[in-house]
């Protein structure tokens, strides 16, 4: 199945839009994401191993929030993942300085 | 459909809006009545940038009666690159004044109210609260949970678009059934994860796209046509023009639109969104990295002292302007921490302070003894101590 992976996240999957994984559920579809893209763990997933809440996960059109299995839900080759975080858009604000910076983030 | 509040009693239209409006007059969408009701009409729109020029531009031209304008900037040359609302004689001028100006010549007809204002939680239902419908076009994520909680408090719909280097979302939040941007982001991202558009790019026509749709949903729900994007993200992207759709769900348990809401007021949106507002006295040390002025760099520099310039950025702007510093791009300096001299001073440099920060943290945190940042990056240089270093 193909995940698609967002603009801020391409710098950690070798600049890919989008990624061609083998798996039976979703959650199985994001270890092996993260297997091949060991940079992406960490921006999409906390220490304790939950996706983060700034990004969404899409199964085709559909929140995985919202479904029954949620991340353990069924996938076949023909589904697609979209990884959908949250982006502001625009420059750098004037009154607004950013504290607790961390290196792992995009270019 | 969800309709923006109607008057009790519509404006009749003038001989000039029945020719001005004749191709919307036409339309059994519109007619004569559809256009009295964007006559009748008032959207606010936060932000006079990129998203804000497309979208008060085509509200305007549709005629509806009354944009309010949210800005506190002044016009940049950076800015012409998207911002079409705005000129290079408008360089320096407020963003307010450059909006209105171009607005009114397009149609003299329109009420503009400026509001010469950053957006805050002491403000914003007032501001908010005399609108129809709000365009929400800000550029960063406080002020995105600002106006959306606003919007939900006061039952303004929310016509919402966001863009980033090449891609673009849309949507309608903030409806009575209809989910809010809380029920699809109910945190925001952490500081520096999603760089702006002064670091990463954006391509210039992206507004242009998003803002249009933007003013289409605004036109829209004004109307009660169509089917605007309440309970749908529109992702576009616009390097391979593919246009997707995503159901958006409206979250029960959300704290601000859901059954038991748990926000019924507004926020501290800075510390929700893990920033520090910006004090007039610009602080000396950042999180343990001293920040260094321009000024004070070339001072340094001129006495001879033996400080190793370390430049963040990528090739591409180093041809374009450098200080002679060392360049190792950011996401290489993890592997290339061999060819940094731990027994100089390292002054970290980039574009405008912020990659360089993130690596002077870094360094402190791998050990360097002694890093400092170089606050404003070139862009300070280029200000501050030789302005023929080029600004870009």
């Amino acid at each position: 199945m193909t995940i698609f992976i967002p603009t801020p996240l391409r710098a950690y999957a070798a600049g890919k839009d989008a990624v061609e994984v083998n798996a039976a559920t979703i959650a199985g579809a994001l270890d092996e994401l993260t297997l091949e893209y060991p940079d992406l763990r960490k921006h999409l997933f906390t220490n304790e191993g939950k996706v983060r809440a700034f990004v969404n996960i899409y199964l085709n059109d559909e929140d995985v929030r919202y479904m029954p299995a949620k991340e353990a839900t069924e996938v076949s080759p023909t589904d697609t993942l979209s990884i959908i975080p949250s982006i502001a858009g625009g420059c750098q604000p004037r009154q607004w300085t950013q504290s607790r910076r961390r290196i792992a983030v995009a270019e | 459909m969800i309709t923006a509040t109607l008057r009790i009693e519509l404006p009749e239209l003038t001989q000039d809006d029945l020719s001005r409006y004749s191709r919307h007059l036409i339309l059994p969408e519109v007619g004569v009545e559809g256009q009295r009701k964007l006559k009748a009409a008032s959207v606010l729109c936060v932000g006079t940038g990129g998203l804000g020029s497309p979208l008060a531009l085509y509200l305007t031209a549709a005629g509806v009666g009354t944009l309010g304008l949210v800005d506190f900037d002044v016009v940049d040359a950076s800015n012409l690159q998207r911002q079409i609302i705005h000129s290079t004689a408008d360089i320096g001028r407020s963003k307010l004044d450059s909006a209105e100006e171009k607005l009114k010549a397009l149609n003299p007809e329109l009420k503009v109210q400026k509001h010469n204002t950053l957006l805050s939680s002491a403000n914003a239902l007032d501001i908010l609260k005399d609108y129809d419908v709000v365009a929400d076009g800000t550029d960063n994520f406080p002020t995105r949970y600002l106006v959306n909680d606003a919007c939900v408090l006061l039952g303004k719909p929310n016509a919402y678009g966001s863009i980033f280097r090449f891609e673009g979302q849309a949507s309608v939040f903030a409806t009575k059934d209809g989910p809010c941007y809380r029920c699809l982001y109910p945190e925001p991202p952490p500081p520096g994860l999603v760089p702006s558009c002064a670091e990463g790019g954006v391509l210039g026509i992206l507004p242009g796209l998003i803002g249009v749709i933007q003013a289409t949903e605004a036109i829209k729900l004004i109307l009660g046509i169509g089917e605007p994007l309440i309970g749908r993200l529109l992702l576009v992207d616009a390097l391979k023009m593919r246009f997707r759709e995503l159901k958006l769900c409206k979250n029960p348990e959300c704290p601000v639109c859901g059954a038991h809401p748990t926000v019924t007021q507004l926020i501290d949106y800075q510390q929700f969104c893990g920033l520090e507002a910006a004090s007039d006295v610009q602080k000396a040390v950042k999180n343990g990295i001293p920040q260094l002025s321009a000024k004070d760099l070339k001072r340094r520099m001129d006495a001879g002292e033996n400080l190793f310039i370390l430049d963040v950025r990528e090739p591409f702007e180093y041809k374009i302007a450098n200080i002679g510093g060392k360049l190792i791009p950011q996401n290489e300096v993890p592997q290339r921490l061999a060819e940094i001299d731990r027994d100089r001073e390292i002054i970290v440099q980039c574009k405008s302070g912020g990659r360089s920060q993130r690596i002077a943290e870094f360094l402190k945190q791998s050990g360097f003894p002694n890093v400092a940042n170089l606050a404003g990056g070139i862009l300070a240089w280029s200000d501050e101590v030789d302005p023929t270093v080029p600004k870009y």
